[in-house]
């Protein structure tokens, strides 16, 4: 066993661990399928799993034989340190014989003294040709082969069969109705034997990833071709009524509308309550937690009252986004209007977009003009007012206040002339829809997000603001240098003030409910927040990533549409979770077919 | 006459109509009436609407609207029966239209072209027809550029008019590589499959082609690469295939070797793969057609097939159609396992014959798979042709097996079957049966017996009488081997059914193998002394004439080889030896190849004279002076110093002779 230990010996070799970046990439590749938290792929052979008569050496991939050999009873074998994962679907191995000695025997599979001659073995040995397969006497199979020859096995997992190849040429099934878990194996068993194994650490002679393409064929194939037989129209309904409640949810209702007409079917929800969840929902996005929940309140009454932890939630998001100065709470210090904003950072691409057209958009871009001009002169940093996204924003973000002015005024100029800034989206474009309202958003997007910000700068009442999705920006955050509650001492207080009430909030919750774990932990990690001198950049920062946001907005939408008596996820949504939820425990209930019906392959 | 309805006779009758614009829509309507509709077609045309269409299409004045909406009528006629398009190809619809693609309206071309590959597929037209003009096939390439449709049209006329090696120069010539190449990476499938089928046919037995193929570039790639991508296992098995076919034809004819990976690894995999149980029935049997084909010459490669995938046993399957369970179950299955089943059988019998035509193990392991032998025997009396010709060159290849021959051969009486065969069969078959009947001839076949009593020395003789070189041979090699070792009864029976006149006329046969073997066949019957000196009584004269004739003409070293051993023989009988020591001639000559440059003529020539002073009985001392008086010593004694261990030997023995 000298030779053992290779592995930490080579730890700090370059390039090995370029090796190893290597075997993980081409792993990958071959069985994207497969989950190696739960199941690891074998990669070398195992050092714990293997007689005394076996040495291994380089890597532990070769493997050479040290006993006597003198009988069958001086066979050794080894296995490799784990078994063939399910999810792999088609798995292979090659083991090139370095040098032969006076009777080989080379295999596959759990660890017996010969592969192939007990119990749950199976083996094809290089001297005769022949399979063993669970005993000691062989079927005639394939050629017999030699020093120099570079033999592979093939288990496919899928109809539970396995084939060996010599130099690269199938020799044809060897084994049907294979048991789960099978581990490579080899034996051997004359002095001087010594042979390399490949689990994927060199290109396979053997064109594995060919067979695998049929495979996969295959499988798609059959998914393609699930007869449905008379519920044709059947499923013609389903698919349409989980596209119009998917489109529902998030609140499309411009093209929900739409496609409803088209397909002629009808909407559960009705136009209003659509559009007041969607408004609560662009809150939550745009950071604006308190209004959101003022909203709710407002619109559900009791709603959050029978959520406390969903309130607690809210609340703890609200103090985070007070830190990050967005919340009105704190907003309400710097500006004038406790409830005009200059910026909304949205969300990035991921989270639900709003296609309807807003009736008082004109009038709110119109009004803006006032808010922006009592706004600057105070606002010594303009820094965290959010540009969604373009060079001209960033540029005016880091250079010094006159020319911030210059640009607010500047983008409130171009908010006259672009009346229409409401949303732009590119989802709705993407499902196919063509009214009218999309045509101008569409427009509007390529006119440029920079004028955007100042567009919300606007009166009072929220119920008319849009919120602009652009992508870049965290980019913009991470280039800003930011203040705690945008720097105003009076919106500091009023968080701390904040924070104390959230603590209170905790306390009665503790009493009513019982110590509550994730409410400490959130409630932990929110005043963190405080204790770095930059918040953006700590430890716990990642809170103040407007992305943090779509999971409580998600949350909340999903809680209002279950107080309607509506379904709190889309059926879509649901569908997809549940057919990637099936794929996985396919993998683990062993049917190899998983590999290749992965469901982020029919997703584009 | 077939039934001409009234609504029929309408159609034609508005062909007539003055107004362009009524022709128009008398068109529009004919060609939705015809869809799909065979009556409607046959009728049609039995009231002479196809020339109508064909004057309207070629009249300058119709529109090019009209135009194409005839041809689109004619098209529709194609696709009904035969019948229709004997008629359309008589009313000489085919230089109408190729006449057409002059045109330059591009959906009217693409209208003739489609319904000229309509026609030409058909196996009714004459493919002549293509060729008649010689400007049309360059317009033809000038057209493929003009869009996906035609190429796909054009390729398919190409692939379906290509059915010799004049056809293939043809295109070849008018650069049908460099314009189809690139529509192998076209986006449309059917025009990469329709360039690949086209190049199929191109490559089949044409060096030139393949030679050029190798060589062409499609966007940076070989095309070799480009079929190997082909090969691709998730493609369609159509496209697999034919790329293997492309592959193939390359290989066979030396422009990819036969070691190369291509064919290794990809190709010859493709091929076993086609001959697996999931492919259909067609594809299995074109899959083995084309292996058979690819590894024909090459032993290392029937090596790797016969291990690959299991194929020996994977083709067993193929004499399973029908199969009993469907004869019950399914009666359209049933008739389409009949209508294959033959087909099947007799592709796996030639790939069986290719298999095993080099390799001692393989053909152990064909004769081992079950019920082989008997399959071999009961496709050698089978109705079909073809699988008697097949049958019969599997059991040919098995021949060349000492061990099958002395085992198998032996234990399924093989030659009953063979001998019924040789009785009435077209010559291909003949020449593979005789073939075969020469292996079991052999001295050491156990079969040799029983085909000897069963009277084949006739039949044998009757093909050394054929036209075909081949039978010709076949006929006097099996004689030959018959005659190897026989006892004197067997011999004289050849000599007798044979006749002088005709082994003479067999000496002086202009394929230089059946002078060979006839040469084979007089040295066999001239072995051991009582026959030696039997035959030479009776024939000595002709065959010491023919022998003298031969030493003379211009013939290769390994027929005057031959000849001096057929002089050695005699010279080995106790009277024949006078007939070469009373011939001054045949001793010069003897002298002449005792001293040629070539070390086996000089060996059988001292044969001849060792044999001649043989000292045995009281006659040798006189050949012994006459040959001393000759120079015969002298050349012995120099060629004691020869450089060639075996002559040198030989002269030693000789000499020691003279001293003894």
């Amino acid at each position: 066993m000298a030779e053992l230990g290779a592995g930490s010996l080579l730890l700090g070799d370059p390039a090995f661990n370029y090796q190893e970046a290597e075997l993980n990439e081409r792993l990958k590749r071959l069985y994207p399928a497969v989950n190696e938290d739960e199941t690891p792929l074998p990669r070398s052979w195992s050092p714990k799993d293997k007689y005394s008569y076996i040495g291994l050496s380089q890597n532990n991939l070769r493997v050479h034989y040290k006993g006597h050999g003198k009988n069958h009873k001086d066979a050794a074998s080894v296995r490799a340190t784990h078994p063939i994962p399910a999810a792999c679907g088609i798995y292979y191995f090659e083991v090139k014989i370095v040098s032969k000695g006076l009777d080989f025997l080379s295999s596959l599979l759990p660890l017996s003294p010969i592969p192939g001659w007990d119990k749950h073995s199976y083996g094809y040995h290089g001297d005769d040709g022949h399979s063993f397969c669970s005993s000691g006497t062989g079927q005639p199979y394939g050629p017999t082969f030699t020093t120099g020859d570079v033999i592979g096995c093939c288990v496919n997992l899928i109809n539970n069969t396995c084939f060996y190849t010599k130099n690269g040429i199938s020799l044809g099934v060897a084994f049907t109705d294979l048991p789960p878990n099978l581990y490579p194996t080899v034996g051997l068993q004359t002095p001087g034997e010594i042979v390399d194994a490949n689990f994927g650490q060199q290109p396979f002679v053997f064109d594995i990833e060919d067979y695998m393409s049929e495979w996969r064929a295959k499988i798609h194939g059959m998914i393609a071709r699930f007869p449905i037989g008379e519920r044709l129209g059947e499923w013609q309904a389903v698919l349409q009524n989980m596209v119009s409640t998917y489109l529902v949810h998030h609140g499309y209702c411009a093209t929900a509308t739409a496609f409803a007409r088209a397909t002629e079917t009808l909407i559960q929800e009705d136009q209003t309550s659509i559009k007041n969840r969607q408004r609560i929902q662009k809150l939550v996005l745009a950071g604006r937690v308190g209004e959101a929940i003022e909203a709710t309140q407002q619109l559900y009454p009791g709603l959050l009252e029978h959520n406390p932890n969903l309130l607690f939630m809210l609340k703890c998001r609200q103090f985070v986004e007070m830190v990050n100065g967005t919340d009105s709470e704190v907003r309400c210090f710097s500006i004038r209007s406790p409830k005009s904003q200059d910026s909304y950072p949205g969300s990035p691409s991921l989270s639900p977009r709003h296609g309807a057209t807003n009736p008082n958009l004109h009038s709110a871009g119109a009004d803006s003009p006032t808010c922006s001009n009592g706004v600057t002169p105070p606002n010594k940093n303009k820094s965290h007012n959010k540009y969604p996204g373009v060079s001209s924003a960033s540029s005016s973000s880091s250079s010094s206040p006159s020319s911030v002015n210059y640009s607010e005024s500047n983008s409130t100029d171009s908010t006259k002339s672009q009346p229409h800034s409401g949303t732009s989206n590119q989802e709705e474009t993407r499902l196919g829809e063509n009214d009218s309202e999309m045509e101008i958003e569409a427009e509007h997007y390529t006119n440029g997000v920079a004028e955007n910000p100042s567009a919300r700068i606007m009166n009072g009442t929220y119920k008319h603001q849009e919120i602009l999705q652009a992508q870049d920006i965290s980019l913009e955050d991470s280039c800003a240098s930011r203040q705690l509650c945008g720097g105003n001492q009076a919106a500091t207080e009023r968080m701390i003030q904040f924070g104390r009430e959230l603590q209170g909030l905790n306390e009665q919750l503790c009493r009513e409910y019982g110590k509550n774990v994730t409410h400490k932990k959130m409630l932990q990690d929110a005043f963190s927040l405080l204790a770095y001198s930059d918040p953006w950049n700590c430890p716990v920062g990642q809170q103040l990533d407007p992305m943090q946001r779509e999971n409580i907005c998600s949350a909340l939408n999903s809680a209002i549409l279950e107080s309607q008596n509506l379904p709190k996820q889309p059926p879509l949504m649901l569908a997809l979770g549940q057919a990637t939820e099936c794929v996985q425990l396919m993998a683990r209930v062993r049917s190899g077919s998983c590999s290749f019906a992965r469901v982020d392959n029919f997703l584009h | 006459m077939q039934e001409v309805t009234a609504t029929s006779r309408h159609y034609v009758d508005r062909l007539f109509h003055p107004d362009p614009q009524k022709v128009l829509q008398g068109v529009i309507d004919m060609k939705n009436a015809v869809i799909g509709n065979n009556k409607q077609k046959a009728n049609l045309i039995v009231l002479g609407a196809v020339p109508r269409l064909l004057y309207l299409l070629q009249q300058g004045l119709s529109s090019s609207e009209l135009r194409t909406e005839c041809v689109v009528v004619l098209g529709s006629l194609a696709m009904g029966t035969e019948n229709n398009i004997k008629s359309l190809v008589d009313c000489h619809i085919i230089p109408a239209l190729l006449q057409g693609l002059v045109c330059p309206d591009l959906v009217f071309i693409e209208a003739c072209l489609r319904c000229l590959r309509t026609v030409f597929i058909s196996p009714v037209t004459p493919v002549q027809l293509l060729y008649t003009d010689p400007t049309v096939i360059p317009h033809l390439m000038s057209l493929l550029s003009r869009s996906p449709r035609t190429q796909d049209y054009i390729t398919q006329i190409f692939s379906h008019c290509c059915k010799s090696p004049e056809h293939q120069t043809v295109l070849f010539n008018h650069g049908a590589i460099q314009n189809i190449a690139p529509m192998l990476i076209s986006l449309s499938y059917k025009v990469r499959m329709q360039a690949l089928k086209c190049f199929s046919v191109l490559a089949y037995e044409n060096t030139q082609v393949s030679m050029t193929l190798v060589n062409v570039l499609v966007d940076g790639d070989l095309l070799s690469q480009v079929f190997v991508r082909m090969l691709q296992r998730n493609l369609p098995i159509e496209m697999q295939l034919t790329a293997a076919k492309c592959l193939t034809y390359m290989c066979r004819a030396g422009a990819i070797r036969t070691d190369d990976r291509c064919i290794v690894l990809k190709t010859l995999p493709c091929l076993v793969r086609m001959c697996s149980k999931e492919r259909l029935l067609e594809e299995r049997v074109e899959g083995a057609e084309t292996l058979a084909y690819l590894m024909e010459p090459d032993v290392e490669l029937q090596r790797i097939a016969s291990v690959t995938d299991h194929l020996v046993a994977m083709l067993a399957d193929y004499f399973k159609y029908p199969s009993s369970v469907s004869a019950i179950t399914d009666i359209k299955r049933l008739d389409h396992d009949l209508k294959h089943a033959h087909e099947l059988r007799q592709a796996a019998f030639k790939l069986y014959a290719s298999l095993g035509s080099n390799d001692e193990d393989i053909r152990k392991k064909i004769t081992e798979t079950e019920n082989m032998m008997d399959r071999i025997v009961s496709g050698l009396s089978e109705s079909s042709i073809k699988v008697r010709l097949a049958a019969v060159r599997c059991l040919h290849s098995l021949s060349r097996s000492v061990q099958q021959l002395r085992t198998s051969f032996h234990d399924h009486a093989v030659w009953k079957p063979l001998m019924k065969l040789l009785q009435n069969a077209p010559d291909e078959v003949l020449v593979m049966a005789s073939s075969t009947l020469c292996n079991l001839l052999l001295e050491f076949s156990p079969s040799k017996e029983p085909i000897l009593e069963s009277g084949v020395v006739e039949l044998l003789c009757s093909l050394t009488q054929s036209d075909s070189p081949a039978l010709r041979v076949n006929g006097i090699w099996a004689l030959m081997n018959m005659a190897f070792q026989a006892d004197q009864k067997v011999k004289g029976e050849i000599v007798r059914a044979l006749g002088t006149e005709q082994l003479f006329r067999l000496l002086s046969d202009p394929d230089t193998n059946v002078l060979m073997k006839t040469l084979g066949l007089l040295r066999n019957l001239l072995s051991t002394r009582p026959h030696i000196d039997q035959i030479m009584s009776s024939h000595g004269k002709q065959i010491m004439q023919a022998v003298t004739l031969i030493l003379e003409g211009e013939h290769s070293i390994e027929v005057k080889e031959q000849t001096l051993c057929i002089l050695a023989n005699i010279a080995d009988g106790n009277t024949a030896k006078e007939l070469i020591m009373t011939n001054d001639d045949i001793l010069q000559k003897i002298k002449y190849y005792m001293g040629h440059s070539n070390a086996k003529l000089q060996l059988a020539a001292t044969f001849c004279i060792s044999n001649l002073i043989w000292n045995e009985e009281g006659s040798c001392q006189e050949r012994q002076d006459k040959l001393r008086e000759l120079g015969f010593v002298d050349i012995l004694h120099k060629l004691t110093q020869a450089l060639d261990p075996n002559l040198c030997e030989r002269a030693k023995t000789a000499m020691q002779h003279y001293l003894a």
